[in-house]
């Protein structure tokens, strides 16, 4: 669907991935095709990639984008996937200097992909495997039905937040893996421990992996786990997902489709949790890629004015490019002139703080990771997320310097007002923003609960109540995974409640002493 | 050219429509693009599905802005602190959108038929275009340009040009004149007569409410017709004209007489507005709470006597209330149900105003 990458900008690609390697970018060979605004929208529906399994919700990003574009409200510049190699997306009518500021850009991100921590276990093959998923959704609709199969789609649309960002790290000792985490080795021709499937071509599927197999399979396999634990789950299990994927009873073509969906879920995790560090870092470089090596003197102002149109904030809404940026900066400029460590902490004189270290910071041009500060980015960008970074990064003269504040919801008009400037206040409200991509975290507590196979999910309340209305709803959709009385234990004013669907009504109740516990608690 | 996302998008269209999977319309949503009409914020429309997600309850915590501004100070376009950091690659950028485009992606949006004026208002009105260009005419009409050009390519081909002494001389044959047509358009007069309520019960947020239900009806009308009028009437027992401005500012207090309203209509329709060369619209602004049963009935009378027969539309439209019994709807729905220019509506909160817009005008009245 691609046109050919017109020379001009191929050439400019090799130039400018010349001297993003003489900076110390490291990335996966990428590939740049030019695409339409139409397909440029179509791509950026389906997350960045060009085949997705058939979904409306494609179609509704779709239509936004189109509108957006139509109505001039909004443009996507780039599109890159991490994959090896990475594709990146240009848009065809972009001007020439736009071009290279994206391919600046896109070398960035494909060195975060490649190099930060957080990227370290995602699938690099991720567009065949999203075109091979696409192909099994596809059979599984002509076998079953579209209607059937979004139904089913839609109803694990629901909980796929309801994952583990970190279980992908997780690392056991032979003696102590249970079947259910023997994960991933990279021999292709072993089975997968998740679905039990063996790899096969999709002719030979129902050969190689005979669905009463598999289904026997599955249930020898969750009998010996329920018999092997008392508590089931073992402990209170975050990855919600895996836990239906193993004890939910599921046709074998539905625990393929949740299979599917954990996947992209569990490929799409780092690129939330490095949103900001990932587009910081990708900025960091255009800019200086562009403003230092290719950039023309008459390609000037329109550089200038799309470059401080990606950064501009809007009130109300913090632009991770610009926070991004500002914040990588801030950490080489104060690795440059040493401000850090106990010595500059414990000064508390302004003017010596303000001084500190102006004589040690490089002069000239820096290429590549020759000053401490840029050795430092470095570092930061292989081992941190937004989190962690902001965590350790966050200052008190950075929040000044970017004029931010905190603000919220004035209970007496219902506007959003400005409340303090308060560094701690803002701090802790950005981490928590960004905690968990914003979400509750959901774990479960007990798989068998008062011994009747109803499931028992649990709020772990850090400071702000579940949405109920939501709440219910989303009941609903694991009651038609679970196929038992589902309920969820959440905090709201400070009370605990038991919210409960067993299939026709929805309850809920105060947890007190009559009310049963689960097996679990945290 | 086909897009393998188009099938994508054909079936959220037919689930949005509620054609296919009617389970997932208890989930449908209207966001917002924000676009800018003059100094006015407008949003266009965007529906979506939201499949329901465990997620955090109301946003009282707040979140983290950047720029000026002290404690206290309003923080504009606000509210999305939990996407903070989600947003895709790409910003939002404000844009003017005029007031015609507006219409046009109101009507897309809500997929209203264009307005076919009454038969016997379509006046055709003659107007001469100048659209043409012809070698023949008064010297007043001579396009300068052309026959310039004319002469020039003359003479360059007939080797009489020296670019050295430019020198063009016109000769009777390069001479291009304008033309002008006479172009036959239907023209069509409209009036709006904008009637609110503004009896104690009326507070600013049911004035909030008819502010941006006029707009709408406002901008759509404009775009339908081309010269419109708007009259503006509020009442409590009595009824006053009033202009635009006050129609909006203005508070009162004291009981409801709606009949009052319909009887100023009344006067200014028939001294100024001649049924047949008008297309008049009344749209009534109330909280639906009128004084007594039997004003209702003169009210009713009215209508179908007076003010039905010659008007395209007469649209009420109900906004809620915290007080009064909103009982005025219901007499109209008892007595009037039969009409077809009576078309009603209720708006409760600013996202009813679509589905009333749409009520009002998906008639094509």
């Amino acid at each position: 669907m691609n046109q050919p990458l017109p020379k001009a900008i191929a050439e400019q690609a090799e130039i400018i991935a010349e001297h993003a390697r003489r900076e110390g970018l490291d990335f996966y060979p990428t590939i740049f095709e030019m695409l339409s605004s139409e397909q440029m929208s179509q791509v950026a529906a389906y997350g960045g990639f060009p085949k997705r399994y058939p979904h409306w919700r494609f179609g509704m990003e779709y239509e936004k984008l189109r509108k957006q574009h139509v109505y001039g409200l909004g443009r996507i510049y780039e599109m890159v996937i991490n994959n090896d190699p990475c594709y990146a997306y240009l848009l065809n009518d972009n001007m020439f200097v736009d071009h290279k500021t994206v391919i600046a850009h896109v070398y960035g991100h494909c060195d975060f992909f490649k190099n930060n921590y957080w990227f370290s276990q995602t699938n690099r093959r991720m567009i065949d495997e999203m075109a091979n998923h696409g192909t099994r959704v596809q059979r599984y609709i002509e076998r079953y039905g579209q209607e059937r199969v979004e139904e089913v789609i839609d109803t694990f649309l629901s909980f796929e937040n309801l994952i583990d960002p970190h279980s992908m790290f997780m690392r056991r000792r032979a003696s102590e893996q249970s079947a259910e985490q023997k994960r991933q080795t990279d021999d292709e021709n072993k089975k997968n421990p998740i679905d039990g499937r063996y790899p096969a071509k999709p002719y030979m599927d129902r050969y190689i992996n005979p669905p009463e197999q598999l289904r026997a399979d599955r249930e020898a396999h969750a009998k010996e786990a329920s018999e092997a634990q008392m508590n089931f789950p073992e402990k209170p299990q975050r990855d919600v997902m895996l836990f239906l994927l193993h004890n939910a009873p599921l046709e074998d073509w539905e625990a393929d489709i949740l299979s599917i969906i954990r996947q992209e879920a569990y490929y799409y995790a780092p690129q939330g949790q490095t949103k900001i560090m990932n587009e910081g870092w990708a900025s960091y470089w255009h800019s200086t890629i562009m403003t230092n090596y290719v950039l023309e003197a008459s390609e000037l102002i329109d550089y200038c004015e799309h470059h401080s149109g990606t950064l501009a904030t809007s009130p109300g809404r913090l632009n991770p490019y610009k926070l991004g940026i500002e914040l990588l900066r801030d950490v080489e400029h104060r690795w440059n002139t040493g401000r850090h460590g106990s010595d500059y902490d414990s000064c508390d004189d302004m003017a010596t703080r303000r001084e500190w270290g102006k004589d040690k910071a490089p002069k000239g041009r820096v290429v590549g990771k020759g000053s401490p500060g840029r050795e430092k980015i470095y570092e930061v960008r292989a081992l941190y997320n937004d989190v962690t970074f902001l965590d350790e990064f966050l200052t008190p003269e950075f929040v000044d310097e970017q004029n931010l504040y905190h603000y919220r919801q004035d209970p007496a008009t219902g506007k959003m007002v400005v409340v303090n400037r308060d560094f701690d206040q803002i701090k802790r409200q950005m981490l928590f923003m960004l905690t968990n991509h914003a979400q509750p975290y959901i774990y479960v507590m007990d798989g068998n609960y008062k011994n009747r196979g109803e499931l028992y999910l649990a709020h772990s309340h850090t400071g702000m109540d579940i949405e109920i209305k939501f709440a219910v709803a989303t009941l609903k959709q694991i009651y038609k995974v679970w196929k038992r009385p589902v309920h969820l234990h959440g905090r709201i004013d400070d009370d605990p409640i038991l919210f409960s669907f067993d299939g026709e009504q929805s309850t809920q109740q105060h947890i007190d002493e009559a009310v049963p516990a689960p097996a679990n608690a945290f | 050219m086909g897009l393998q996302i188009d099938k994508d998008h054909q079936r959220f269209r037919k689930i949005v429509k509620g054609k296919i999977r009617k389970d997932l319309r208890k989930f449908l949503t209207r966001s917002e693009l924000i676009g800018r009409e003059g100094k006015k914020y407008i949003s266009i429309p965007v529906q979506g599905i939201d499949t329901p997600h465990f997620r955090y309850g109301d946003n009282s915590d707040g979140g983290v802005g950047k720029g000026d501004g002290q404690p206290g100070d309003k923080v504009d376009g606000g509210g999305d602190s939990g996407q903070g950091g989600s947003q895709e690659g790409q910003h939002i950028l404000e844009v003017d959108v005029s007031l015609e485009e507006l219409a046009e992606i109101l009507g897309e949006e809500l997929q209203l038929p264009r307005i076919e004026p009454k038969g016997k208002h379509r006046i055709t009105a003659d107007r001469d275009k100048y659209s043409g260009i012809r070698q023949t005419g008064p010297e007043s009409l001579r396009h300068f340009k052309r026959t310039f050009r004319r002469a020039l390519r003359r003479q360059i081909m007939s080797g009489l040009y020296n670019p050295a002494a430019p020198r063009i001389i016109f000769e009777r044959r390069d001479k291009m004149f304008r033309s002008w047509k006479t172009v036959l358009s239907p023209q069509s007069n409209a009036v709006i007569i904008y009637m609110m309520d503004v009896s104690g019960s009326m507070g600013d947020e049911q004035k909030e409410l008819v502010r941006l239900e006029a707009f709408w009806i406002d901008a759509w009308l404009r775009k339908n017709y081309q010269g419109i009028e708007s009259r503006y009437i509020v009442h409590d027992v009595r009824a006053g004209e009033v202009d635009r401005e006050t129609f909006f500012r203005i508070r009162e207090d004291g009981g409801t007489r709606i009949s009052s309203a319909f009887r100023l209509a009344k006067d200014i329709i028939e001294n100024n507005y001649a049924p047949s060369e008008w297309n008049i619209y009344l749209f009534h602004f109330s909280d639906g709470d009128n004084s007594s049963e039997s004003d209702s009935r003169d009210c009713c009378n009215m209508l179908t006597e007076n003010l039905l027969p010659c008007v395209n539309m007469f649209g009420y439209c109900q906004v809620a209330s915290a007080y009064g019994s909103g009982n005025f709807i219901n007499v109209v729905h008892e007595h009037l149900n039969d009409e077809e220019a009576v078309i009603t509506s209720r708006v409760n909160t600013k996202d009813d105003i679509y589905d009333s817009i749409k009520t009002f005008f998906s008639a094509g009245r």
